[in-house]
């Protein structure tokens, strides 16, 4: 090892990671976790312990509605984001030839990722909105009578925005996968007879899934807990379970507002925990 | 790379019909908000344009008509550059820990992740309560300070992976044969190589402090920073004076990644007059 080899100076170097996470992270979860056990009242959060926030979470239907409806979201968004990001990650990787070209192609996918989410969304509405530009080209193609009212404040928005806002997320580790496949590899499937598609499926698919994988990790973790495109597009009409927990901490409702949120975390938790089995991520790197 | 050049295939074009399209969705949008700012003054948040104006822009810095802009720029722009600091600079400092293995290592690493897929709400929310609780009041340099360094510091680990994985060390180790001492070998062996990643790592966690909402609600105190102050107007706003300030900031954050770029241009080419 060429650097001072004393483990103290690891230790040294580390401390002030170690100390933000403890303090930032590992702390306020805990806090949540303990305080999900509190009662409350209209004013303030009384310890305690009981389990009146989780059997009331649990035994309403209004709870499993809600997560029915995030995983929806988090599903269809996955899907679209998987298949848009996967097409242009194997064209970025494999059909642009010249290195030059493909960083260019690829900042420019990047660029939209540096600026504000919320700015992102609002500018859907001139689009999509009741006047917007997609329902008068519809009308003045003739294509529809009256203008669609579903493009905005629904379901459809929701989704939309999602992968407007996420897609970035699936090409850059799935091209980072496909950049790291030996090309020697791809000719020789090709030598062997193997046609372009094939190739693709028993070749570049395989090789990429730690790219894939960990896409949909990030994806499906961001959707889950997600409040504010929910909010923003659907217009108020529809929930997730994030939204649920801002709502809670909107009413000062803070020991619900926890229940719900150690219940998202599980099931963030068990979604990756079964993501990570298909890949080692330390690997990747 | 084949030197001559094979016919492309179908496929090609296709693919790049597909990628042109991806293209539009994401530019599309944006241009159309971009457009609408400048709206004439009668005209409204969608098209057709009444006029030409620059009205939206001139509004947006009239204190009273859209809450407290300036206020919030500021304030944003203050706490992306704190975090863009300490981001670097403790990324670089676990990267140079993370090449030799100490105990507690993959409880760091499993942190970092763990940071990365927790939904940031439940961050907003602990950070919250936590301070509610030992009744310190949240203040946008302290709470939500912490609450977005757990945002960056794993995609600012993670990039220093990447980079000293392919980190040659026999450049430090002829450096301390030259008589180097371990400071001398950072600062003229390896932060000239690993600066262009540094400034990646900056340009990194400043833009994702500056737009970061969900991590803020609960941790910003009593003073909004800009994304808050955005998500208050688009409750409460319907003119064009929201595609006025979505203009400025998407301006402003194309400012910082021309910045870092052309950092990052310039530092290369110095290298290359140097070699």
């Amino acid at each position: 090892m060429a650097f001072d080899t004393s483990k103290r100076s690891s230790y040294f170097l580390i401390t002030p990671m170690a100390a933000i996470f403890a303090i930032f992270l590992v702390i306020p979860l805990l806090t949540i976790v303990i305080v999900s056990f509190w009662d409350y009242d209209e004013y303030r959060i009384l310890p305690d312990f009981i389990l009146d926030n989780y059997s009331y979470l649990l035994g309403s239907s209004v709870t499993w509605k809600i997560y029915l409806n995030t995983l929806k979201y988090a599903a269809l968004t996955w899907v679209f984001t998987l298949s848009i990001g996967f097409t242009v990650a194997y064209f970025l990787a494999f059909h642009v030839r010249s290195l030059t070209w493909q960083i260019v192609l690829f900042m420019l996918c990047t660029i939209p990722f540096w600026t504000s989410n919320i700015i992102r969304m609002i500018s859907w509405i001139p689009f999509l909105g009741r006047n917007g530009l997609l329902n008068s080209a519809l009308l003045n193609l003739g294509i529809v009578d009256q203008p669609l009212e579903f493009l905005l404040f629904s379901d459809f928005a929701v989704v939309l925005a999602d992968v407007h806002l996420y897609t970035l997320f699936m090409v850059v580790p799935i091209f980072n996968s496909m950049m790291r496949i030996d090309r020697s590899l791809i000719e020789a499937a090709r030598d062997a007879g193997a046609s372009g598609f094939e190739t693709l499926r028993s070749v570049i698919v395989p090789l990429s899934k730690p790219g894939i994988a960990i896409g949909s990790i990030f994806v499906i973790t961001v959707v889950m807990g997600d409040f504010i495109t929910v909010r923003l597009m659907s217009g108020g009409q529809s929930a997730s379970v994030g939204l649920q927990i801002s709502n809670e901490i909107g009413l000062l409702q803070y020991p619900a507002a926890a229940a719900s949120a150690v219940v998202l975390l599980i099931t963030v938790l068990l979604i990756v925990v079964g993501l990570l089995r298909l890949v080692d991520i330390r690997k990747e790197l | 790379m084949a030197k001559t050049r094979e016919r492309r295939p179908t496929s090609f074009y296709f693919l790049a019909a597909f990628f042109t399209l991806f293209v539009l969705f994401l530019y599309g949008p944006m241009l159309t908000i971009f457009i609408l700012s400048f709206q004439g003054e009668n005209g409204g948040l969608t098209f057709p344009m009444n006029g030409f104006s620059f009205h939206w822009f001139g509004n947006l810095f009239e204190r009273q008509a859209v809450g407290d802009f300036g206020g919030s720029f500021t304030r944003s722009l203050k706490l992306g550059l704190i975090v863009m600091i300490v981001t670097v600079v403790v990324s670089f400092m676990a990267g140079l820990a993370f090449r030799r293995r100490f105990r507690g290592d993959s409880i760091i690493f499993y942190l970092a992740i763990a940071s990365l897929i927790v939904p940031s709400i439940l961050i907003s929310l602990g950070i919250g309560l936590l301070f509610n609780i030992v009744e310190w009041q949240p203040q946008w340099f302290t709470s939500a300070l912490g609450a977005h360094l757990t945002w960056t510091f794993p995609f600012g680990l993670l990039i220093m992976f990447a980079v000293f994985n392919r980190f040659d060390p026999s450049y430090e180790e002829a450096a301390r044969d030259l008589g180097a001492s371990n400071w001398q070998t950072i600062q003229y062996v390896v932060l000239p190589m690993v600066g262009p990643s540094l400034i990646g790592v900056a340009m990194f966690s400043f833009t994702l402090s500056y737009d970061e909402f969900a991590r803020t609600l609960m941790t910003a105190g009593s003073l909004n920073t800009l994304p808050l102050e955005i998500y208050g107007m688009t409750t409460n706003v319907t003119t064009p004076v929201l595609y006025a300030l979505g203009t400025v900031t998407t301006g402003f954050s194309f400012l910082v990644i021309g910045i870092a770029l052309g950092s990052v241009l310039l530092m290369r080419r110095r290298k290359g007059q140097k070699a």
